[in-house]
């Protein structure tokens, strides 16, 4: 390791510390009765790894990976439908002003709904609340992916088109070799900040709407005053949602090979 | 003559291009004629705008002609009633550079042959490798991505991939625009030397009436907008190119007979953009 990285990992390590600290500190000494019923960082790790937790929840228990499975599967199942809707339709509005013309305003005006206030709708028209939950998922991240291939496409430098035309490409071949990879790394972006918003679309869902996941065990942890364990599944919220955007990013960086290691195109 | 000269006569016949008739109404070419012969390299030289982008991008099928016709070997290419339709024929190689930056070298060069489906994968791999190798050792740098090359050695990558189609015209839209002065000497010495081992016509655009003057046979200078032939001048100095040339009392001659219409052209060109700005 260099000693760059060994100085990064430092930092990192002392941001967490300080952090913790100061939670233990508001909760622990600040004179106020609102931080007086919070879960202290201790008391919170003690439950989060007890074998016989006391409010039910720890990583020995069954009922934690239900909860963080029924979750990992909505959020997924919403961003590979979002995908597979999100990137034909972003490439689509780029490649045909037409379609563009049809969907952008349509686009521009859902978007800004924010995918809590579907509930209600979803929940009437959709056969069950878990399709209702996976849909309010499912809207946010459609419209980062759809959004962000559309730019990918738009971004996409006009003489690599005329280059291909030279040599002979059909249209076709003009999509799948151009304008797909060439969209590459911004659908990769879209992508990332899909699984993003699909995580806490669906925890804020699940609140509402679910009998399991970690949204709903936020809730219901709440109503029983079991605050630690509401702690441990926001933090387990947050370590789903960084391992499938690094899970992605990943993806990206391996499809992508030809963008590392790159002295940059000398344009 | 070598076979391969036989091909790629180009006859430029009156052409002209109004960008936005009913608006703005904007002549980028009026009146343009010249007779390019094949295997010729021809430098266009004249000030930024005057219309050589746009007789180029008519030559090459981006776009469509307004008036007058350009016909290649005696077959229209573009006219008013030509569908503009961009083809192996005459490949482009462009300003900024345009391999795809997610194709290896070699993926990139076959790309021609492969999808006109001339060539089966392996055939356009011998020869590309083979092209490469002729045009200054390139072959080595099949397997790399363009981004992991240098400017030089991606602009010859870019013209490896146009000769790959044996297009019977090349055009390049000032390829070497953006190097500094040593890179660029040493890309006129790798296109000269291409051009030797694959004589086709050159259309070569460019600014720079030295360039264009070192590796020319026939230098045409263009008006400013709207864009004509000014001056048509043959360049007699012999071939192969070497740079002590570019001291040699016919070249200093040459270049003594254009360069005060280049100015003259050139100082147009700028009081005309201070015009439009203002």
């Amino acid at each position: 390791m260099t000693p760059l990285q060994t100085r990064k990992l430092w930092r990192m390590g002392a941001g967490y510390l300080i952090a913790f600290t100061l939670w233990y500190l508001s909760v622990k000494w600040l004179p106020l009765a609102a931080f007086a019923r919070l879960p202290d960082p201790v008391t919170v790790l003690k439950e989060w790894f007890a074998p016989e937790p006391a409010y039910g929840i720890s990583i020995f228990t069954g009922a934690y990976y239900k909860h963080i499975i029924a979750s990992t599967l909505r959020a997924f199942a919403a961003f590979i439908l979002a995908v597979a809707l999100g990137v034909p339709a972003g490439i689509l509005m780029g490649w045909s002003s037409t379609f563009h013309d049809y969907a952008a305003a349509l686009i521009g005006l859902l978007r800004p709904i924010p995918p809590l206030a579907w509930v209600p709708l979803a929940i009437l028209l959709l056969p069950a609340a878990e399709v209702a939950v996976v849909y309010v998922t499912f809207l946010v991240a459609f419209f980062a992916t759809t959004l962000n291939t559309l730019v990918g496409v738009k971004a996409i430098d006009p003489d690599y088109l005329r280059a291909a035309r030279c040599l002979g490409a059909n249209r076709r071949d003009l999509l799948r070799d151009i304008i797909v990879p060439g969209a590459l790394p911004q659908i990769f972006t879209g992508l990332q900040i899909a699984m993003g918003a699909a995580w806490f679309s669906l925890a804020a869902g699940e609140m509402i709407a679910a009998q399991y996941g970690l949204g709903f065990l936020i809730m219901d942890a709440y109503n029983l005053i079991q605050y630690p364990t509401i702690v441990i599944a926001m933090v387990t919220l947050g370590i789903l949602g960084f391992l499938s955007s690094a899970g992605i990013r990943l993806l990206g960086d391996r499809l992508m090979r030809w963008r590392s290691g790159a002295m940059g195109l000398h344009r | 003559m070598n076979d391969v000269l036989h091909q790629g006569a180009l006859s430029i016949r009156q052409a002209g291009k109004i960008y936005d008739p009913a608006g703005a109404a904007v002549v980028a070419l009026e009146d343009c004629s010249a007779e390019i012969r094949a295997g010729e390299f021809v430098a266009i030289v004249g000030p930024s705008g005057c219309g050589k982008s746009t007789l180029l991008n008519a030559i090459a099928g981006f776009d469509r002609l307004t008036s007058g016709e350009i016909l290649l070997d005696g077959v229209t290419l573009a006219s008013p009633g030509t569908e503009p339709r961009p083809g192996p024929q005459r490949v482009v190689v462009f300003q900024h550079g345009a391999l795809f930056p997610w194709m290896t070298v070699l993926e990139n060069v076959i790309y021609g042959p492969t999808r006109q489906r001339v060539l089966g994968a392996d055939a356009a791999r011998a020869k590309a490798l083979d092209m490469l190798r002729r045009c200054g050792g390139l072959d080595t740098a099949g397997q790399r991505y363009p981004g992991q090359l240098s400017s030089g050695m991606q602009r010859r990558v870019e013209i490896v991939r146009a000769l790959m189609n044996e297009p019977k015209v090349l055009l390049l839209d000032e390829p070497f625009r953006a190097m500094d002065t040593v890179s660029k000497s040493a890309m006129h010495r790798h296109l000269l030397d291409i051009h030797a081992l694959y004589p086709k016509t050159v259309l070569f655009i460019t600014h720079d009436l030295e360039e264009a003057l070192f590796l020319a046979d026939t230098v045409y200078v263009m008006t400013t907008r709207p864009g004509r032939m000014k001056t048509m001048l043959r360049v007699n100095l012999a071939r192969p190119r070497t740079l002590d040339m570019l001291v040699s009392h016919e070249y200093l001659e040459l270049k003594r007979q254009v360069v005060a219409g280049v100015h003259e052209e050139a100082q147009k060109a700028f009081e005309r953009g201070e015009r439009e700005l203002a």
